[in-house]
């Protein structure tokens, strides 16, 4: 068990891909920043469990608060390459410890980031020999055109009851679960399975899913969060906002995640003051996105899962 | 019995579900980046052996079965039940018809048998991979006829029905994969 479970190849794979990373961005004029993975604070995300430590400090899920205070300050387009971290996710895709790179462009819209998105993988697929990614490989659907071709439903504006209902004929749960949650039932065992190979980006979710992301109505005039999150082969790699820069918003949608945590019965969290005070500042409009690095690599090198790319996983680290 | 919660679901786990006993055998965690996250569990029912799947909430808690597996010595039937008995402590158990199942054509008496045992009664029984039984029907036995590969029915002591090579006659014993039927050797 002292052995690594990622061969030579993936370990080297991994060293090439992060040096192209670098390029890239050093090309684009994006600079490259470091932010404590130690923090006050951490998510509220009612469904992320942070680690915490004894001294009131947790290991962060992601790099995006700190991040976002460099941008209030007037960092301009940075990314970092780092470790993030997550407790009780351990799968074939999911590792406890994990690594994100975490980019944000000031001024750019979400389907601006989302085309530097694409260029970047289209750069990374062509060192590799398992993948062969280019424009017609990529599918770009909205949540609710993806959810109602394949549940029957518009995610936006059915009842509960309906969605309660196809729940239980097509997976047998049956439990108390929010609105938001019987989608992400939806989503993860009935669309996911079914989305098309190669590169799915997926735009406009749900509002109860805005997390960190603007809300605006879509072309129907429906509300809708600014979110996309990108799949390759039905696995989720990447999630981008436009991102909310209302610090007042961002401080009631913290509070409201602490109240869904008290109903959940999970640790009430201390609000990330810092993020909402420099939100409050003044963040320019921006775009940001994190992408799994685990799971780009697995997916680079045609392998199913996460070990074969992390070199010390989970249950030997 | 203790209760476990997702987190502590690995494969060979014995749970209780809808009133029955069952085994994971597969635990798959599904978690959206963001969402609330399921486990999709695959459990073998024990008493039926036919396998369901379920989708639990991650953190949710179910029942633990009061099951385990003992090495038991099968004495005797009665007709209505089968009865074993533990070599060191000499404790009889008796299993019905449903719990010994299948293994009802390889039940030698003293054989040792593998039970499961569910709150203490037989849930499912066992024999080994490999069982030694006696012909007691089977057409003569052609003397010499020991290359050429024919076969002909043969009964054996538990009234099960094997093929066995032409040149074994009545009170021969052979040696049986249970797990397969078919004959193997002479014992």
């Amino acid at each position: 068990m002292w052995q690594p479970t990622a061969s030579i190849d993936a370990i080297r794979a991994r060293a090439d891909m992060y040096a192209q990373i670098r390029t890239f961005f050093s090309h684009a004029k994006v600079l490259e920043v470091e932010t404590p993975l130690l923090c006050s604070t951490t998510a509220m995300d009612p469904y992320l469990d942070s680690f915490s430590l004894s001294c009131g400090h947790f290991l962060q899920t992601s790099p995006e608060f700190p991040m976002k205070r460099l941008l209030a300050s007037g960092s301009g387009p940075i990314y970092q390459i780092s470790k993030a971290f997550r407790q009780d996710e351990e799968s074939s895709r999911h590792n406890p410890e994990f690594t994100l790179l975490e980019w944000y462009q000031p001024g750019y819209s979400l389907l601006q980031l989302q085309e530097e998105l694409l260029a970047l993988l289209f750069l990374l697929a062509k060192g590799a020999t398992a993948v062969s990614w280019g424009r017609d490989s990529v599918t770009c659907r909205t949540y609710a055109d993806l959810f109602e071709s394949s549940i029957g439903l518009c995610p936006h504006t059915c009842t509960v009851e309906a969605l309660v209902e196809v729940a239980k004929q097509e997976t047998g749960f049956e439990g108390e679960l929010t609105r938001d949650s019987w989608l992400d039932l939806l989503m993860s065992h009935v669309v996911e399975p079914k989305m098309p190979p190669g590169l799915l980006v997926l735009t406009d979710f749900p509002v109860g899913q805005a997390a960190l992301a603007e809300i605006a109505a879509d072309e129907h005039g429906c509300d809708v969060a600014k979110r996309l999150e990108l799949y390759i082969d039905g696995v989720e790699v990447a999630n981008g906002y436009q991102e909310l820069t209302d610090g007042a918003e961002q401080k009631r949608r913290f509070e409201a995640d602490n109240e869904q945590r008290l109903v959940n019965g999970v640790t009430q969290l201390p609000i990330p003051a810092h993020l909402v005070s420099a939100l409050c500042a003044g963040m320019p409009a921006t775009s940001g996105i994190a992408v799994g690095l685990d799971r780009l690599l697995m997916k680079l090198m045609g392998k199913q899962q996460l070990s074969d790319v992390i070199c010390f996983p989970w249950g030997r680290a | 019995m203790a209760k476990y919660s997702t987190n502590d679901f690995r494969s060979g786990l014995k749970v209780m579900l809808e009133g029955e006993p069952c085994a994971i055998t597969e635990n798959e965690l599904v978690k959206p980046g963001k969402g609330q996250a399921f486990n999709r569990v695959k459990l073998r029912n024990l008493r039926t052996g036919r396998t369901w799947e379920r989708t639990f909430k991650s953190g949710e808690s179910i029942e633990g079965a009061d099951v385990m597996e003992v090495d038991l010595q099968y004495l005797y039937t009665d007709g209505e039940f089968w009865h074993f008995m533990d070599p060191h402590t000499f404790d009889q158990k008796e299993a019905d018809e449903a719990a010994v199942g299948e293994s009802i054509k390889w039940l030698k008496e003293e054989d040792i048998c593998t039970v499961t045992l569910w709150n203490d009664s037989p849930l499912a029984v066992a024999v080994a991979n490999f069982v030694t039984l006696e012909i007691t029907e089977t057409d003569p036995g052609l003397k010499g006829d020991t290359a050429n590969g024919g076969s002909k029915p043969a009964i054996l002591s538990t009234g099960a029905m094997v093929r066995v090579p032409l040149f074994l006659s009545i009170g021969e014993v052979i040696k049986i994969d249970t797990r397969t039927g078919e004959y193997v050797s002479r014992a």
